[in-house]
């Protein structure tokens, strides 16, 4: 029962980046499964639809063009545009939808919303089915579950920064999120929203949290802070997370009570 | 093992709905200990993640060993909610939410204590016994020499 049983795969790309889906139990490999894998690559192509700041079709392109105002959007940008807000408060302003473009024009980019978010929208069909654990990542950002208390956490790797093809630590979860956020791929994208510049002295910051949404948040907003990461990321009430910094050394980080 | 947080005040009427729920389940008993534990998945070891610490330090002193069990998922207007309620010397000495609706999911502090655990040594993801890989984010141009590309085709 707590042995690992064999865990069907499943991959498909969306909004440029890889998505990975393992299941046990149940629905691992049948036509149930294979139907909830379908619904969360939908769902994922949905918000791609609405919030791509790389597709000019959009409707956050729209938007950030004034061809149409948030009354017009579907809600689920207010929904977005909401946590932003929140994020933005709770991270004094470090971390913003608000950024600075190559044109040092500031523009609406809510990517740093828009992946946690829609990752863990998505996933509701895979935690609608019974008797199967999950464990579903976007792009690195990870959403998991097991039905079975008892079972075997799903054990998730996070990727040493300094070399991605092995892992620095691992983090058992039965259910819950993990989310990176560092430059190990794309080049230094995250910003300081305060000062417009890449923040110093971290290489990745990881957090372990109940939803991929706030995870995937807090993991920018912590990056954000640059040298003050760790200890941003330790008042967050009920989360826990890893940081590395730029000389390879590591501050585990184990929440504010709460 | 697993730490699931307070939930905030507002959700407490959920909360007791649910349990409550439970607590009809069977007719003749009036506790929701009784009635958990009658529809209860699987009750959990009581590890050091079930520690009642929680500020009230009521009745369960000393020598009593706690036990957590996770109710069936009962569905709400909201969506469905999962309660876990933590028993000690017979009484319920904590309940928490493991599953609720989306669109709370602040709240939703699941499992959020577990730490990371660094390896001894940077490790592959072989040797690390990992089934998913989370990093900086990996773009699909690079999935191919990505780490969760290994696994995906592992199919461990």
């Amino acid at each position: 029962m707590t042995a690992a049983a064999p865990a069907a795969r499943y991959v498909e790309h969306v909004m440029g980046m890889p998505i990975s889906l393992a299941l046990r139990g149940r629905h691992a490999g049948d036509d149930i499964g294979q139907a909830a894998w379908a619904q969360v690559m939908d769902s994922l192509r949905q918000a791609d639809r609405v919030f791509s700041t790389y597709r000019a079709d959009s409707v956050v392109s729209r938007l950030r063009r004034g061809e149409v105002g948030l009354e017009d959007c579907p809600p689920e940008v207010a929904e977005v545009l909401g946590l932003a807000a929140a994020a933005e408060q709770q991270s004094h302003g470090a971390f913003s939808v608000w950024l600075p473009g190559p044109d040092g024009q500031v523009r609406l980019d809510p990517s740093g919303v828009v992946k946690g978010w829609a990752a863990e929208r998505a996933a509701q069909p895979l935690r609608d089915l019974t008797g199967t654990d999950f464990c579903l990542s976007a792009g690195g950002d990870v959403t998991c579950a097991t039905t079975d208390p008892g079972a075997r956490p799903w054990r998730i790797g996070i990727e040493d920064p300094a070399d991605p093809s092995r892992v620095l630590a691992v983090v058992p979860v039965h259910t819950g999120a993990v989310a990176t956020s560092g430059t190990a791929h794309r080049g230094a994208h995250l910003l300081d929203a305060r000062t417009g510049l890449p923040p110093a002295g971290v290489a990745s910051v990881t957090v372990v949290a109940g939803s991929l949404t706030w995870a995937d948040i807090d993991a920018t907003a912590a990056y954000a802070h640059g040298p003050e990461a760790a200890r941003w990321l330790d008042t967050r009430p009920g989360q826990s997370g890893l940081v590395v910094w730029t000389d390879g050394s590591t501050t585990t980080v184990a929440g504010a009570a709460g | 093992m697993i730490r699931v947080k307070k939930i905030v005040l507002w959700f407490m009427s959920t909360v007791t709905v649910v349990v409550l729920l439970f607590g009809y389940h069977t007719s003749t008993s009036s506790t929701a200990v009784a009635s958990a534990q009658s529809s209860a998945v699987a009750p959990v070891t009581s590890g050091a993640g079930t520690s009642s610490g929680s500020s009230s330090g009521s009745s369960t002193s000393g020598t009593s060993t706690s036990t957590t069990f996770t109710g069936d998922s009962a569905s709400t207007r909201w969506g469905p909610v999962q309660v876990e309620i933590t028993v000690a010397g017979g009484t319920v000495t904590d309940v928490s939410v493991v599953d609720y609706p989306d669109g709370n999911g602040k709240d939703r502090q699941i499992n959020a204590r577990a730490l990371p655990v660094l390896v001894q040594e940077t490790l592959d993801a072989q040797s690390a016994d990992i089934d998913m890989v989370s990093g900086a984010t990996v773009t699909s141009d690079g999935y191919v020499e990505s780490l969760q590309s290994a696994l995906d085709q592992a199919g461990l």
